[in-house]
């Protein structure tokens, strides 16, 4: 992974958001507030402008600002939680121009440590973290594979994660609130993670 | 849905530049979006600062003014405002005395907030902050993100920004809107959903003869669904809601707020107050002070909360003194 890789991959998320924000919106309709495809379209988009404002050297610095661009544009819970994601994921990469796919896996682990930290969610909780954990660990583990199969493992892990979802209670978020009618629902925010490992996949292919 | 709109991206900024043109008795910041009272930053005054997600209005802009607020930054529709603009406004009324923020309890408005202190606390700015969780409709338990912030934040506000007037350290001023939260419970109704602007449609659909009950003040479903039933029966669910939660013990004083939340006419919010006063005097309970109105809203959302707060001699001389803002003003 080079930044002009790291670039890549942003802009799929952004792009992949974009094309997704009316299914994020009508699933956080059914068990929130129904502005997570607009807040992180929003916040996506000031991220490729402040990307094309600059040039970067390193994979790292390319994903520390994108993490700062998202805590100052999105708000809301996914605003710090994306953006303490990508800001923790490219500082765990240093100023390394490439890093090869265990060193990325083990800043992906560090993205979930600071979401985890942050959020206070548990894996079953209903929110990112059943998308992104398994992800997470399907990266590690195919990381010998090289960086394409990793992230081609994680996208799909997290689909498997996003997918298992539905029929949880929701223990964190505004879900949460709504105690049992919770049950039935995909997550939205689990499902961004899953556009956010497809869209990796997709750049590394 | 037909909305007063020129372009859903940019209502919540043009609608901060219609309250710069109300009242430039404010200092409205467009760029870095954030409301300020006029003589701010006072030397040896603790600032206060409150904030949340737009579609609340009056809160928080309302509120900015002597005797309450001493800025209010707005976040996207129902979306908190991010670390940038808190950071802001903290800064912007920060007279070296420190300042409190009044922050709703939920998941971003919490995570926004905590950031937005550290950078203070890094720049030399000694940050207090008032959690609001007042309704009691969610279940206070490790198993949700804990209760919301609704109706008790305009007291909390109120009362934090007399105290703040007296030039009250940053410890008391948070210390007495915690006070206010602990004797504060609301619970809220609805009978439709709201439009968002930037989705253009509803939370969620409610047949004709249906009611949500338990709702928030986003637009999100409420604990459950029930057959509409006359306001009378309405009034005590909710009035049982809050002393069952946070009992009151007879004779107890108190401040009740009957809020509408945004898209029911003050007509019924008084029938409902009317329905509320008599089954709280039923209970024991004496209303100290009251307000009937739109303070808390959720957009057009047709519904009602209720929050009694607990009130001492202290809270209600808070309540009482001279307060001068766009939402709230008495004394002056």
């Amino acid at each position: 992974m080079d930044a002009a890789l790291a670039r890549a991959w942003v802009s799929a998320v952004a792009a992949s958001v974009a094309s997704q924000a009316e299914l994020l919106t009508q699933l956080d309709a059914a068990i929130g507030d129904s502005d997570h495809g607009v807040n992180l379209n929003r916040g996506f988009t000031a991220v490729l402008a402040a990307l094309d404002s600059a040039s970067f050297e390193t994979p790292g610095e390319v994903l520390v600002r994108t993490g700062t661009t998202l805590v100052s544009k999105v708000g809301g819970a996914s605003g710090p939680l994306y953006g303490s994601a990508f800001r923790a994921l490219g500082k765990a990469l240093g100023s390394s121009s490439t890093v090869d796919a265990a060193a990325f896996g083990a800043g992906l682990r560090a993205g979930l440590d600071a979401v985890r930290k942050l959020g206070g969610a548990a894996p079953g909780d209903k929110t990112m973290v059943d998308a992104y954990e398994p992800a997470v660990a399907a990266f590690e583990k195919a990381a010998g594979d090289g960086l394409a199969a990793a992230a081609r493992a994680a996208a799909d892990a997290a689909a498997e994660g996003m997918r298992a979802t539905t029929p949880l209670q929701a223990r964190k978020g505004r879900a949460s609130y709504l105690g049992e009618r919770s049950v039935g629902h995909q997550d939205p925010g689990a499902t961004s993670t899953w556009l956010v490992f497809e869209a990796l996949a997709a750049a590394a292919a | 849905m037909k909305k007063f709109v020129n372009d859903p991206e940019s209502v919540v900024r043009e609608a901060l530049a219609g309250i710069a043109a109300a009242h430039p008795e404010l200092r409205v910041d467009l760029e870095k979006q954030i409301i300020v009272r006029s003589d701010a930053p006072r030397n040896g005054k603790v600032g206060l600062v409150s904030g949340g997600g737009s579609g609340h209005e009056p809160l928080h802009g309302g509120f900015v003014g002597p005797g309450m607020l001493d800025a209010a930054c707005p976040g996207e529709v129902f979306t908190s405002p991010v670390p940038d603009q808190i950071l802001a406004a903290t800064q912007a009324v920060d007279g070296g005395a420190g300042v409190v923020h009044v922050v709703k309890n939920y998941t971003g408005d919490v995570m926004n907030f905590e950031m937005a202190a550290e950078l203070a606390g890094d720049e030399g700015v000694e940050v207090h902050t008032v959690l609001v969780d007042d309704d009691v409709a969610v279940e206070d338990s490790t198993w949700t993100a804990g209760r919301r912030g609704t109706g008790a934040t305009l007291i909390v506000e109120k009362v934090a920004g007399a105290l703040a007037e007296t030039g009250a350290s940053a410890a008391a001023v948070a210390a007495a809107g915690a006070r206010v939260n602990e004797g504060g419970a609301s619970f809220a109704g609805a009978l439709a959903a709201c439009t968002t602007p930037a989705v253009g449609g509803c939370g969620f659909d409610l047949p004709d003869d249906e009611m949500e009950v338990g709702v928030g003040i986003h637009g999100e479903p409420g604990r459950r669904r029930e057959k509409l039933r006359p306001a009378r029966d309405i009034a005590a669910l909710a009035v049982d809601a809050v002393l069952g939660a946070k009992p009151l013990s007879a004779g107890s004083e108190t401040i009740v707020l009957l809020n509408g939340l945004g898209g029911t006419p003050l007509i019924e919010l008084y029938l409902l107050y009317g329905e509320v006063a008599a089954l709280l005097d039923k209970a024991g309970v004496r209303i100290a002070r009251n307000l009937v109105g739109n303070y808390v809203t959720s957009l057009d959302m047709a519904g009602a909360s209720l929050t009694v707060c607990k009130v001492d001699a202290e809270l209600l001389r808070l309540w009482d003194t001279p307060v001068r803002t766009p939402a709230l003003r008495w004394g002056v």
